[in-house]
């Protein structure tokens, strides 16, 4: 029984790799560091983790050289919860992708948190059965790195500040440039493609769809229920929190305000509720105080 | 008519798409106010343990009990069924509870192994349904008044109770609306 039936299921597909982001929408993804942390996010209503050895502001704090986690802290982390596990690979290094594939990871963000591996090029992630996010600063970004496979994208937003400024400036950005397009008549398609440096076919599809042929996070710098909510307002599909709860000084609180926020984000008085008694937020930077070659943002193009 | 699709969280647009394209509307359900005057219910796809919890918080879970037990009927795709199913195995999260079956989640293994095929469901006629899986679940047991429409390889993947409608795989996210009929039938 079924043994024919096996055969002809198809695994990896871009069907499958953008269906799991489908399943992620309105939800919130956290990163953890640890398998109590992966719990309590879990507990809190999470949809999704990511696995790290530090989260961003930690990152930004040591300097260095930031690289994929340890897999044992991935693993550790897979066996503690229930719900989907995502981890970072550097931006082009396709063997940390390998690997992270080999370990069964979820979801692979090719991520500018980490020091970036190669300079030029991104990942050719259609190559891979596991699905890729990966950031963006504006259309033409999005619609690259869609290109070459990614499945979902994030903005970028200034990871591991607390400031949301950079996340709401790339998600206006990205959705000003859809605006556009859906305006444009079909004859000016192609300079427009030319101009944000994106694939036309893709141009041509975000013009039929009105919005990206993926789903849309919003990323980098989110720290409170207000942000995820402004975020969500803004058109984000759902929202990535990296240093914002456990850097808060009750994760726990922080983590389900955040979860409940992102459900009923156009309903000012749950905002209001969930928003009171959150405890101490995460320290916040000011973008202007640091260099730009700190900027990860600027990692990619 | 109207149907309501749970919008805590998950794939509630293209279940709303779906419905659009059988020209039926379908409304965006979070708050137990906007259940009333819906004809039916769709619970779609998305992490169950973060829906789950979201309608502990904002009292869902006895509202919708209410009202499928006055026999509204209540769809669930993936999460949906396991949000649906009595017995989830390995786990005490947050569920409606209805249907006479036990869920096993994550069943087919993590994303690397989601996967597309054709099935056969007899209640949907000759013709094969192309079903998409996402770190999906199946049914390890369906007891009466539960029965089993379809199966893989040996396990239940769409099941029905009454009013009651579940399937393992997403037909949300294909062009095919045979599912979507099909509940919509249970309707009138």
């Amino acid at each position: 029984m079924g043994g024919t039936k096996m055969a002809a299921a198809e695994k990896g597909t871009w069907t499958v790799k953008k269906g799991l982001a489908e399943m992620l929408k309105g939800g919130v993804i956290m990163d953890v560091t640890t398998p109590e942390q992966a719990k309590i996010a879990e507990e809190a209503g999470a949809c999704a983790v990511m696995a790290l050895e530090r989260v961003p502001a930690d990152i930004r704090a040591a300097g260095g050289v930031a690289r994929m986690a340890d897999p044992t802290v991935i693993l550790r982390i897979m066996d503690a919860v229930t719900i989907p596990v995502m981890a970072k690979a550097r931006i082009g290094h396709f063997v940390e992708a390998q690997i992270l594939e080999a370990l069964g990871v979820d979801y692979i963000d090719e991520s500018e948190v980490l020091t970036p591996a190669d300079e030029e090029f991104h990942i050719n992630k259609h190559e891979f059965k596991v699905p890729f996010v990966c950031g963006a600063r504006n259309l033409g970004e999005a619609l690259r790195r869609i290109g070459e496979g990614a499945a979902m994208i994030r903005t970028k937003g200034e990871p591991g500040t607390g400031n949301v400024v950079e996340a709401v400036r790339h998600m206006r950005r990205v959705m000003s440039e859809i605006r556009r397009v859906q305006n444009l008549p079909d004859e000016e398609l192609m300079t427009f493609a030319k101009e944000i440096q994106a694939p036309y076919e893709l141009v041509k599809q975000v013009k039929e769809l009105g919005r990206l042929p993926v789903v849309n996070f919003a990323a980098g710098g989110i720290a409170t229920p207000a942000d995820a909510a402004l975020m969500m307002q803004l058109g984000a599909d759902g929202i990535f929190v990296g240093s914002g709860i456990f850097k808060s000084s009750d994760p726990m609180k922080r983590a389900r305000a955040i979860v409940a926020a992102t459900t009923h984000f156009r309903e000012p008085e749950i905002l209001a509720e969930v928003s009171k008694d959150l405890g101490e937020a995460m320290p916040g930077l000011e973008i202007a105080t640091i260099r730009q070659e700190e900027r990860m943002q600027e990692r990619g193009w | 008519m109207k149907i309501g699709v749970l919008a805590m969280q998950g794939a509630f647009r293209e279940h709303i798409a779906s419905l659009a394209a059988l020209g039926v509307e379908g409304v965006e359900i979070r708050r137990e106010r906007q259940l009333e005057g819906i004809a039916g219910l769709i619970i779609p796809g998305g992490e169950s343990t973060t829906i789950g919890k979201l309608m502990v918080e904002f009292n869902l879970l006895e509202p919708i009990r209410e009202l499928a037990a006055a026999g509204m009927p209540v769809f669930g795709t993936c999460a949906g069924m396991v949000l649906l199913a009595r017995d989830i195995i390995g786990s005490d999260q947050p569920r409606l509870g209805l249907m006479h079956v036990s869920v096993q989640r994550n069943a087919y293994g993590r994303q690397v192994d989601s996967f597309e095929v054709d099935l056969e469901i007899p209640v949907l006629g000759e013709e094969p349904f192309h079903a998409v899986f996402i770190r999906a679940p199946y049914l390890e047991r369906v007891e009466p008044p539960a029965e089993s429409l379809a199966t893989f390889m040996g396990k239940t993947v769409m099941a029905r109770q009454g009013n009651l409608l579940a399937t393992a795989f997403h037909p949300e996210l294909t062009k095919d609306l045979r599912v979507h009929r099909y509940f919509l039938e249970m309707i009138k």
